[in-house]
């Protein structure tokens, strides 16, 4: 199995000595999907954050799509995000101003497509997501699930090789909620590897492989 | 799953994110876009600034252009001989052949020469002070003085035949005020010298040479008659050859004066008054620097609106850092984004001091003329003001953690 994302011993220091990440070592697999769980605090949302090059760690390597990160630029790292890292996030960010289909548009932005071959890719994007019939619509005239299911169009229009998702479905009913982890399940099928960060078991459970934190250390990692 | 697995690092380079231009100058614009009143009310400041400073260029463009319409409606072939003055200080006299010397020149079209009328002065009556000129001189005149100067009279005719055997005296413009003469007829006559003479004219005022508006104009037989005037002109005002005048002029004073070329001073009135006309369009220092008072508070409402916009767009700075944009990404996001703001401004002002110009010419009468560099000086005085109000907002905005500025 190739890896697409490897963490070894990887420590995040904030100032004062806050320990957010403790020598934390994980492979994930291309195309695996993967549950992050744990209490608030216990460093899911850095882990995220490493993996996903918004932060360096203070201590240890990240491989992700084969790239060791020791030695790469800002430049590079941002180069990842925008060609190979998409990113979900519990409160959307959506840009109120724009439609769905130029929200979704703007994952590419800095891919450097033009605008065309964007919106082309944005409305494939919302077909699979299931909201084709909601292109032009402004977010504030959508649910909360189908919010989220234009960030996770947003976040799938480069296709990219790892989805990393904080709490999607955090701030979603429970049936939007099951809709969306359905939605990203179903992204296996394209390929794309899947870390997903949740505080509720029952989510967590449709997982194959589940990883258990605490005070910035892994402390199980199951896998079915 | 074992840590042996780590795949070998793949060949090839990271492929870096990528901000064309075009895509740039559109995500600049979704800013201003998503908060139109307040770009409106941010862009204001320039646009006002932009506005007086095209506003004072504008009109004193006009003005300046008006003047020199007037100038050329004059034409400006008009060329003037008079005697210069001796190497002491004494006044050169002109030969009395210097006025057919002069007309049998060939680029020559018309001439008219004045002669000083020493020993007179004009009054309304006896009765007054013979100290009160007035400031008012005598010359005689031919006949055809309007012409050749390119005036014409307010009231009455111009000296003409019968004032050459009669005592007749046209007033140049200021004369006539001076001496509270508005109007020819009825008997209207001035005491000048001892005798009385009739009014039979008022000139408009000379634009060419206004010296002449504080004369009195009488014929060169009765000047020398009563007044013993000597046939040596004064001043004599010619008409050259449109495409000749530099020719003409270089050949005037040995013509003059064939003897003494020295003596004479050649001039062409149009000259000094074009020099007037491009003083007059020096826009004043003074409101050009209010102008820019306006700019500089423009310019700072800009960078306030960058800075507030920064704050409040952390989410949206975040995000995109998230999706891919490097720090000069976003630098150049909000850089552009206070230029276009900012050039926006100064289109608007380029168009609210073309309309002040326009109104003023308008109750001015005077031609509308904004200079063609203001068209591309005022957007660009706004995008490089934009920019540099943008300097500081743009670095804080590319400083922000991607985490942290997510996390709000």
């Amino acid at each position: 199995m190739t890896v697409a994302l490897a963490l070894d011993a990887v420590s995040k220091e904030y100032p004062g000595e806050v320990f957010a990440l403790r020598g934390v070592s994980i492979e994930v697999g291309e195309g695996e999907q993967l549950a992050v769980v744990g209490p608030s605090g216990s460093g899911k949302t850095t882990l995220l954050t490493v993996m996903g090059t918004l932060e360096r760690p203070s201590e240890g390597g990240v491989r992700v799509a084969g790239h060791d990160l020791a030695r790469a630029s800002d430049r590079e790292l941002a180069g990842l995000r925008a060609h190979t890292i998409g990113f979900v996030f519990q409160d959307f960010h959506l840009q109120d101003s724009i439609t769905a289909l130029d929200n979704v548009a703007l994952g590419l932005l800095y891919t450097g497509q033009p605008l065309s071959l964007r919106r082309a890719a944005a409305r494939a994007a919302l077909e699979r997501v299931g909201l084709s019939h909601r292109l032009t619509h402004r977010p504030g005239m959508l649910s909360g699930g189908e919010r989220q299911r234009v960030a996770i169009a947003r976040a799938i229009v480069k296709q990219p090789l790892i989805v990393l998702a904080d709490e999607p479905t955090g701030n979603l009913d429970s049936k939007a909620s099951g809709d969306v982890v359905e939605l990203l399940h179903g992204l296996a099928s394209d390929g794309a590897t899947l870390v997903l960060i949740t505080h509720e078991d029952s989510i967590a459970a449709g997982f194959a492989r589940r990883v258990q934190m605490r005070d910035g250390q892994i402390v199980s990692d199951e896998s079915r | 799953m074992s840590t042996a697995a780590v795949a070998p690092a793949r060949p090839g380079r990271i492929a870096p994110p990528r901000l064309p231009a075009v895509q740039l100058f559109g995500t600049a614009l979704q800013g201003p876009r998503t908060r139109r009143l307040r770009a409106a009310l941010s862009a204001l400041g320039i646009a006002i600034g932009i506005g007086a400073m095209v506003a004072v260029v504008g009109v004193s463009a006009s003005a300046q252009a008006n003047l020199l319409a007037e100038i050329d409606s004059l034409g400006t072939n008009l060329l003037t001989v008079t005697p210069g003055q001796t190497f002491l200080g004494a006044n050169e006299v002109l030969p009395s052949t210097a006025v057919p010397m002069i007309r049998h020149m060939q680029q020559v079209n018309s001439d008219v020469a004045v002669y000083q009328v020493s020993g007179a002065n004009v009054y309304r009556s006896p009765l007054v002070p013979v100290s009160e000129t007035g400031g008012l001189g005598v010359v005689a005149a031919g006949e055809n003085l309007p012409q050749v100067l390119g005036t014409s009279l307010a009231s009455g005719h111009f000296l003409d035949r019968v004032s050459d055997g009669f005592p007749e005296v046209v007033l140049g413009a200021e004369a006539a005020s001076v001496l509270q003469i508005s109007q020819v007829g009825g008997h209207v006559m001035v005491y000048l010298g001892s005798t009385w003479f009739v009014v039979v004219g008022i000139l408009r005022p000379v634009l060419l040479d206004s010296n002449l508006d504080s004369e009195v104009f009488i014929s060169l037989p009765v000047a020398e008659r009563l007044f013993g005037t000597q046939p040596n002109p004064s001043e004599i005002y010619l008409r050259a050859d449109v495409s000749h005048v530099p020719h003409v002029a270089g050949l005037l004073a040995p013509t003059a004066d064939p003897q003494n070329a020295s003596g004479v001073n050649v001039s062409r009135p149009s000259d000094t008054l074009e020099a007037r006309a491009a003083a007059k369009g020096q826009f004043t220092t003074l409101l050009l620097g209010l102008g820019a008072v306006a700019l500089l508070v423009g310019a700072i409402g800009i960078a306030n609106i960058m800075v507030i916009s920064v704050l409040e767009r952390r989410g949206e700075i975040g995000l995109r850092r998230a999706l891919g944009a490097t720090k000069r990404h976003i630098w150049a996001q909000f850089l552009a984004e206070s230029a276009l703001l900012a050039a926006l401004g100064g289109i608007a002002g380029l168009l609210l001091g073309a309309g002040a110009t326009e109104i003023y010419s308008q109750a001015k009468n005077e031609p509308f003329v904004v200079p063609l560099y203001a068209l591309i000086a005022a957007p660009a005085a706004g995008f490089v003001i934009g920019a540099l109000a943008g300097l500081y907002p743009a670095a804080k905005a590319a400083q922000l953690s991607p985490t942290e500025a997510l996390r709000s």
